[in-house]
């Protein structure tokens, strides 16, 4: 009997231990679990700010008490307008990044000895906002896609018509998804191919922060009817003025860096993302001229009216296209190809031509989104010669990447990173001829205002840019996380797949819907009268507006799968062995190499 | 610079920069893509020959061709304009209604251009099917505001109704409730009489209210809708003892019709269409029957 009370005692206190050390485990994980949490959405990370010195520190709080001051006057001076609203946005975003960074505002000085690395940590947010802004367009992409099979799906809500849901869906993956990818591998790839640090550590977040804040003023204010009517130049004066400033910003970054480089040449990655970060300043500042009805108003009008007004829109539009969304894009692929083919390139002199002949043709090819309108022909058909010179430098590009995997294409077959990289290539081909040659006055007499015209686009976005995003972003992941691969290579290739039916479906649609609508408009019967009404071409195109969504619910579904397996890769992927990569992501050239910063 | 080497997939040599890994090889420029770069640019002289392409002060040169879009589409649709002028158009032109009728041949491409006139112009109030909806008049239903021959319904597609035009068909059914003309309970009278003239299924009570909205009707709506309640075509009163009611038969929404008020709204055509496009409409439009 006393042995069974011993024992009974004994297993008493074990337990009360056991369960304290449980206790105090579980803790000490959940703390752990939750730092890393964190440090993934970044937000509040002490670990990152503490990577900040602390006079960068007391900068970026005078910044954020800048702006939340700007929030205020516009709070203020906007009462009663949308303006109002979009104060207590910027002041709500500066303070709430403001509270992040006091959090960690006396945290011990940052190790000198970080100098001598790269400076990544803006890129990794910036990985996580591209796939939130990606999930967050895409799923409005589709719910429009959706409205246009079944109107009924606004739930007569006036934020959620189809005028203001469209411009949300293009800001949300153009800048949104696009943009974010652009500046983190921006960063990436300067310092890589510069063997140079940053140029200091707080621009990037100005910048990355006041990107997003953008995006975050245009998607808001399109909900609230905020528009100044141009295509993908929806976003309002002060917001347009706030862009201008985040700019200037990031390409003195760029400037700074490359001024610092280790390396005698500059990559030409690094000519692409210069022309578009350049370029895009030259459009956005020229297009976006325009008069604010009062300080206190959203509302402004534009320097430019009628026919000119026209032509400056789709100068910029056009060449937004071939700034944003095609040579920052060309930047990303002649670093995130090669590199992972393990490939050189296949032609520098290639490489030369196509870069001036895409910079050089481009400029003059926006007014072919004018054809035969009030635009003079004259300009049209500039606008058209050039956009048929134009294939040349395009294809040349596609056709150096391609070549460029000779040698590699069992990887191609084998490695759904890579496959993501070709098909982008590929898509880009078949994109730009079919621009070049929708251009031509008598093929747009027949494609112009039909959804030919979106079928080419998202040929464009879906098959080039966001391929060569989750390419790059598949690669790039296991180097910055230092992980041995992605969390999911099955789910890699799961995503591939999606993505390719998902825009081959949609392609496929809209060519089909976009053509049928552009034959019923012009097509008579023998007496000479048009054969069709618009209602019955609309109603011809209602089996392809669903299988439209579904493509693009496809697409959707492999960027959820995307970005679960990104956050899975950083949270739970195998560790690498060792700190040595040898992939080469870690400064090849031995520490001291890398140039110390100021 | 590093050393160039050799790439052995390629044989071609390496231009002996390295950037974090990358290598890029000497491959001279595949001579198709000269090739193709001269071809594009002997396109773009032509078509700047050929054409208005380069400006030059405050002129542009005008190309060989003298080609100008403008003239182009303004030949091309005057040639189909006249072909169809020629082919059955002059015939509608000069021949009157009931004579256009008659001739089958000629209804079938007035019955074509009819249509896809009516669905992109009409067909946004009064359905593809032309059969209306709430607040909206049905046309098939043969219960004209304004008289139902092929004349008239083609005056009021030209002058509208209480539209922009000069001399556009004006009407308005006065706000008997809202302007304190009938109080409630008068109103809930005459709503049961005029129901009751259509043979509608009475509301609750209204059994006790025919009789005292009968005298208010001849009061206050016999001017207009006529003693008999048949309406009057001269003043686009609708008859209220048919099946037909625009803005909805229940008590609840005849009640409303009394208390606001009514006066819809329908384009001048004439503003925007030809007279020829006028008349095929309302050929059109005075041939249609009934969805089955």
């Amino acid at each position: 009997m006393p042995q069974r009370a011993d024992a009974a005692a004994l297993s008493y206190r074990d337990c009360v231990s056991a369960k304290i050390k449980c206790l105090r485990y579980y803790r000490q994980q959940k703390k752990r679990v939750s730092r890393d949490r964190v440090s993934l959405l970044f937000m509040g990370d002490n670990d990152m700010i503490s990577q900040l010195t602390s006079t960068e520190r007391q900068y970026a709080l005078v910044i954020l008490v800048l702006m939340s001051l700007c929030g205020l006057v516009m709070a203020a001076g906007g009462r009663g307008d949308p303006l109002g609203v979009h104060g207590f946005v910027v002041l709500a975003f500066s303070v709430g990044l403001a509270f992040v960074l006091i959090s960690g505002f006396y945290a011990p000085q940052p190790d000198p000895e970080q100098q001598t690395q790269y400076y990544d940590d803006p890129t990794k947010v910036g990985i996580a906002l591209t796939m939130a802004w990606a999930v967050f367009g895409m799923f409005f992409g589709v719910w429009v896609a959706s409205l246009l099979a079944w109107p009924d799906l606004t739930f007569d809500q006036a934020w959620s018509s189809f005028g203001r849901m469209r411009p949300v869906h293009t800001t949300g993956v153009i800048f949104g998804f696009g943009g974010n990818a652009l500046i983190a591998t921006s960063f990436h790839v300067l310092q890589r191919t510069s063997r140079a640090r940053l140029s200091d550590q707080l621009s990037p977040w100005f910048v990355l922060f006041g990107f997003n804040l953008f995006c975050v003023l245009a998607v808001s204010g399109y909900f609230m009817g905020i528009t100044q009517s141009k295509e993908y130049a929806e976003p309002e004066w002060y917001a347009d003025i706030w862009l201008v400033i985040v700019w200037i910003v990031y390409f003195a970054i760029y400037l700074r860096t490359l001024a610092r480089r280790k390396e005698p040449h500059i990559y030409v990655a690094n000519w692409y993302y210069m022309a578009f970060i350049l370029v895009v300043a030259v459009l956005h500042i020229v297009n976006n001229l325009a008069v604010p009805i009062s300080f206190g108003s959203a509302k402004s009008y534009s320097l430019f009216s009628g026919v000119q007004d026209a032509m400056t829109q789709w100068w910029y539009g056009h060449n937004a296209v071939a700034f944003f969304l095609t040579a920052g894009f060309l930047g990303m692929m002649y670093y995130y190809l090669p590199k992972h083919a393990g490939r050189p390139i296949y032609s520098y002199r290639l490489s030369i031509i196509s870069f001036w002949g895409i910079t050089f043709f481009y400029m003059w090819a926006g007014s072919h989104h004018l054809h035969y309108t009030a635009l003079p022909q004259w300009v049209q058909t500039l606008g058209m010669s050039f956009s048929a010179m134009l294939l040349v430098p395009s294809w040349a590009s596609a056709g150096n990447a391609l070549a460029t995997l000779n040698g590699a294409w069992h990887k191609v077959r084998d490695d759904a990173t890579l496959r993501f990289m070709m098909v982008a290539a590929v898509f880009y081909g078949i994109a730009t001829f079919e621009g070049s040659f929708m251009a031509m006055r008598p093929v747009n007499a027949l494609s112009h205002y039909t959804d030919w015209t979106v079928g080419h686009v998202h040929a464009g976005t879906l098959g080039w840019n966001s391929m060569i995003v989750f390419g790059a972003f598949y690669a790039l992941v296991p180097w910055l996380w230092k992980r041995e691969s992605m969390y999911s290579p099955k789910l890699v290739e799961v995503h591939f797949w999606l993505a390719l039916a998902g825009a081959v479906v949609y392609v496929f649609a809209m060519w089909n819907s976009g053509i049928i609508q552009g034959l019923m408009w012009r097509t008579y019967t023998e007496n000479g009268v048009l054969a069709y009404s618009f209602l019955d071409s609309v109603e011809a195109m209602h089996p392809y507006y669903i299988a439209r969504a579904f493509g693009g619910l496809l697409f959707l579904t492999g960027t959820i799968i995307c970005s679960y397996n990104i956050w899975m890769t950083v949270r739970a992927g195998k560790a690498l062995a060792t700190d040595n990569d040898a992939e080469g992501d870690i400064p090849v050239f031995a520490r001291n190499a890398v140039q110390a910063g100021e | 610079m590093e050393p160039r080497k050799r790439d052995k997939v390629t044989g071609r040599t390496t231009t002996g920069h390295i950037w974090n890994g990358i290598e890029e090889l000497e491959t001279p420029i595949p001579k198709v893509v000269f090739a193709f770069l001269a071809g594009t640019f002997l396109f773009a002289v032509l078509c700047w020959v050929l054409y208005p392409a380069w400006p030059f002060g405050v002129s542009y040169t005008k190309g060989l061709l003298g080609f100008d879009q403008r003239n182009v589409v303004t030949e091309q649709v005057a040639k189909a304009e006249a072909a169809r002028i020629e082919d059955w158009g002059g015939k509608v032109e000069a021949l009157d209604y009931a004579q256009i009728e008659a001739d089958p041949a000629l209804m079938q491409p007035v019955r074509e251009e009819g249509r896809r006139l009516f669905e992109d112009n009409c067909a946004a109030c009064h359905g593809v099917k032309a059969t209306g909806g709430p607040g909206f008049p049905d046309l098939t239903a043969k219960a004209w505001l304004w008289g139902g021959s092929s004349e008239t319904i083609a005056e009021t597609i030209r002058v509208g109704i209480n539209g922009t035009a000069e001399d556009t068909r004006s009407s308005q059914m006065l706000s008997f409730g809202k302007d304190q003309m009938l109080d409630r309970e008068q109103i809930l009278n005459v709503v049961a009489y005029v129901r009751s003239l259509s043979d509608l299924e009475p509301a609750a009570g209204d059994a006790a209210r025919i009789e005292p909205g009968k005298e208010i009707f001849a009061q206050n709506c016999a001017s207009c809708h006529d003693e008999d309640a048949k309406g009057n075509q001269e003043l686009g009163a609708p008859n209220l003892t048919d099946e037909t009611w625009i803005y909805g038969s229940d008590q609840q929404a005849v009640y409303t019709t009394v208390y606001n008020g009514r006066q819809g709204h329908m384009p001048s055509w004439g503003e925007r269409l030809t007279p020829l496009q006028i008349k095929i409409l309302a050929l059109y439009v005075h041939t249609l029957k009934a969805p089955q």
